[in-house]
């Protein structure tokens, strides 16, 4: 094991794969000479050269849909784009081209690229670089979606993505980039599509991803200080998503909290919710509880972006209602 | 002249354009009997461009279409049948029925593959062309991704970006553009501030030619030497064949926007009457009718064996696909 920053886990995730594998290739805007606008794909130029790891024109539509076709035709790309909120330009590459070939053309392609972006409010950046995207890309068959919270993760699962043969998005948060956790040596793989118990408890499941996860511990502490013993679940995996786990831990706790960094409405808490009506109706002892951003653009201003984001005080508040 | 396709290229180039304009034909028939579903973009009249742009591809080279791909699909080799049974839903189609026809793949003969979004094709070409440059470079092959684009499609953002991509990193990539006078119902007039689209090669530092759409002699040569400078991993070009659609956008086109002027003088140079009076010196008439109604036989051959085979049934993908049913 060894300490290691989010950023640095990914960089390391890179690297090992682009050693492992030389149809493994990286593109996007700022990456290569500068290394990234938060680093991740900082000295990888040095190592590998310009032909595997590119600077860009600021062109996200069309690089979008380059990365589905070198996908489909023998090499892996990585593209990053600087952030969620430049997504609905890659929209339509990953709407109408990434998802329907490996269908619609009988299984006769399939296309492993890996999409990495950031997003998440909390900087200070702004209406357009503040944005979590998840349910706009969540949303797409044909894609899987995940979104680690530890360095860990970040590293288990970009290596995962890596190696997956159908096109994978990658969510990253910019305030997780300088966190540090222990990232296990070696050829470190996390399965796509299998969420994670981050601290386990018994009266109330709080459901959780990337940043948000940070925030439902510090809840945890705090309901715990109540005499409330709250698990913590980290999807890991937004898509395809790992419902087994979800319901077992509802199966014990028998209350539900959903927390999404993203618009409330039609959000991907929406989803959880839905998901957990659905398969644990009968194993609820209250209506599921939902933490999301309100529906209003990011503001500047610090007093008006917290108050618009979800935070550990409303996830424990809405945990308190859950069990009223 | 350098490029020009042999006798024997020029009849088979001819007998697929006799293909395409029966197969144009036969679904305008079977549309009408409803036994097709949804619109079917016809090419009549296009036929030189795809037929003569693709002539001198491999398999190993990429191609990406247009909603308008027949003559695509059919230059790039992919058979009659997987194409008329996917056209009738088929589960003997080119992709079983999933696709339909403005979306047909088919990776063994590097059509990949139709695209209904205008404009898709550019990027992905490009995108292809990055692999194809890597592998080119890993083991000394030549291989190309081709484009083939509209004017309409040419107004496009991801357009500019694609061939400014292309160009920057040299890319093995040829972008032809199909000009067929129309963005569905619009003239171009109305949709480009220049008449002649090739012009903006220039902003990208990439050669570019003007060349008579409807002459696939003219097109084999203009596009081949394209292709021979990209399989010397000298970069993009752009080809701008210029032809006209003489029917319309789809088989819901209720018409009244192309000039009767217009489509009879285009119809005086149809590519087919072109193609075979180009030939006319080197083969015998009856060879020249032989080779047309052999074409013409092989698509109601198709056709009959597509309207005989069985519908697809709603079956599982595979596992590893990220695909689910609802609920599941």
């Amino acid at each position: 094991m060894a300490m290691m920053r989010y950023a640095e886990a990914l960089r390391s995730a890179l690297r090992e794969e682009m050693q492992r594998d030389p149809s493994v290739w990286l593109m996007g805007e700022d990456i290569a000479v500068y290394g990234g606008v938060f680093k991740v794909s900082k000295d990888l130029m040095a190592e590998f050269g310009p032909e595997r790891v590119r600077d860009t024109p600021i062109s996200e539509q069309t690089l979008t849909a380059m990365a589905v076709t070198a996908a489909m035709s023998g090499t892996r790309p990585v593209l990053e784009i600087m952030y969620a909120d430049f997504l609905p330009l890659s929209v339509d590459a990953l709407m109408n081209q990434a998802s329907i070939y490996n269908y619609i053309w009988n299984g006769q392609v399939t296309m492993p690229f890996v999409l990495r972006t950031q997003g998440g409010g909390g900087a200070g950046a702004g209406a357009q670089h503040s944005k979590s995207l998840d349910a706009l890309v969540a949303h797409i068959p044909g894609l899987k979606v995940v979104a680690p919270a530890t360095a860990a993760d970040a590293k288990g699962l970009l290596k995962a993505a890596i190696r997956d043969d159908h096109p994978v998005i990658f969510l990253e948060h910019k305030l997780l980039y300088n966190t540090r956790d222990e990232v296990p040596d070696g050829d470190h793989l996390v399965e796509i599509g299998k969420a994670r118990i981050a601290r386990v408890g018994s009266d109330v499941s709080i459901i959780a991803s990337s940043k948000m996860v940070v925030d439902a511990l510090k809840a945890a502490d705090e309901l715990a200080k109540e005499g409330i013993s709250a698990e913590v679940i980290d999807l890991r995996t937004l898509r395809p998503l790992d419902r087994e786990t979800i319901k077992a831990s509802i199966a014990r706790t028998h209350h539900a909290v959903v927390v999404n960094e993203g618009w409330c409405f039609c959000g991907y808490a929406a989803e959880l919710s839905a998901t957990i009506m659905e398969s644990c109706f009968d194993d609820l002892d209250a209506p599921v509880e939902r933490v999301a951003t309100h529906d209003i653009p990011i503001p500047y201003s610090e007093p008006l972006e917290s108050t618009v984001l979800p935070d550990a005080n409303k996830i424990a508040a809405a945990a308190r209602r859950a069990l009223a | 002249m350098k490029n020009s396709p042999t006798v024997d290229e020029q009849l088979d180039m001819l007998g697929r354009m006799v293909a395409v304009r029966h197969l144009e034909e036969r679904l305008g028939e079977l549309h009408k009997a409803g036994k097709t579903r949804g619109p079917i973009h016809r090419c009549d009249g296009q036929e030189a461009v795809g037929i003569g742009a693709t002539a001198m591809l491999d398999d190993e080279d990429l191609l990406t279409s247009t909603h308008r791909g027949h003559a695509h699909y059919v230059g790039k080799g992919v058979g009659l049948h997987p194409i008329v049974a996917e056209i009738l839903g088929r589960a003997t189609g080119a992709c079983a029925g999933r696709a339909g026809h403005m979306l047909i793949a088919d990776v063994k003969k590097g059509l990949l593959g139709g695209n209904a979004i205008v404009g898709g094709g550019i990027p992905a070409a490009t995108g292809f062309a990055v692999s194809l440059q890597m592998k080119n470079r890993a083991d000394g092959g030549q291989r190309v991704a081709m484009c083939i684009f509209g004017d309409g499609a040419a107004q496009t953002g991801i357009c500019h970006e694609s061939m400014n991509i292309a160009a920057l990193w040299k890319l093995p990539v040829i972008f032809v553009l199909e000009h067929n006078q129309y963005g569905l119902t619009a003239h171009h007039s109305t949709q480009s501030s220049v008449p002649d689209l090739s012009v903006r090669a220039a902003g990208y530092g990439m050669p570019s030619e003007i060349v008579d759409g409807n002459d696939v002699i003219a097109v084999h040569r203009a596009v081949g030497a394209a292709v021979e400078r990209a399989r010397r991993g000298e970069g993009p070009s752009l080809i701008e064949a210029k032809t006209y659609r003489m029917v319309g956008f789809s088989t819901s086109d209720v018409g009244g926007y192309q000039k009767d002027e217009d489509l009879a003088t285009w119809r005086e140079r149809d590519p087919i009457v072109l193609a075979r009076a180009m030939l006319a010196d080197a083969v015998p008439a009856e060879r020249l009718d032989a080779v047309m109604a052999a074409a013409r036989a092989e698509v109601d051959a198709a056709v009959e064996q597509a309207l005989g085979d069985p519908l697809p049934v709603f079956a599982e993908h595979a596992p590893s696909a990220p695909y689910t049913v609802a609920g599941a």
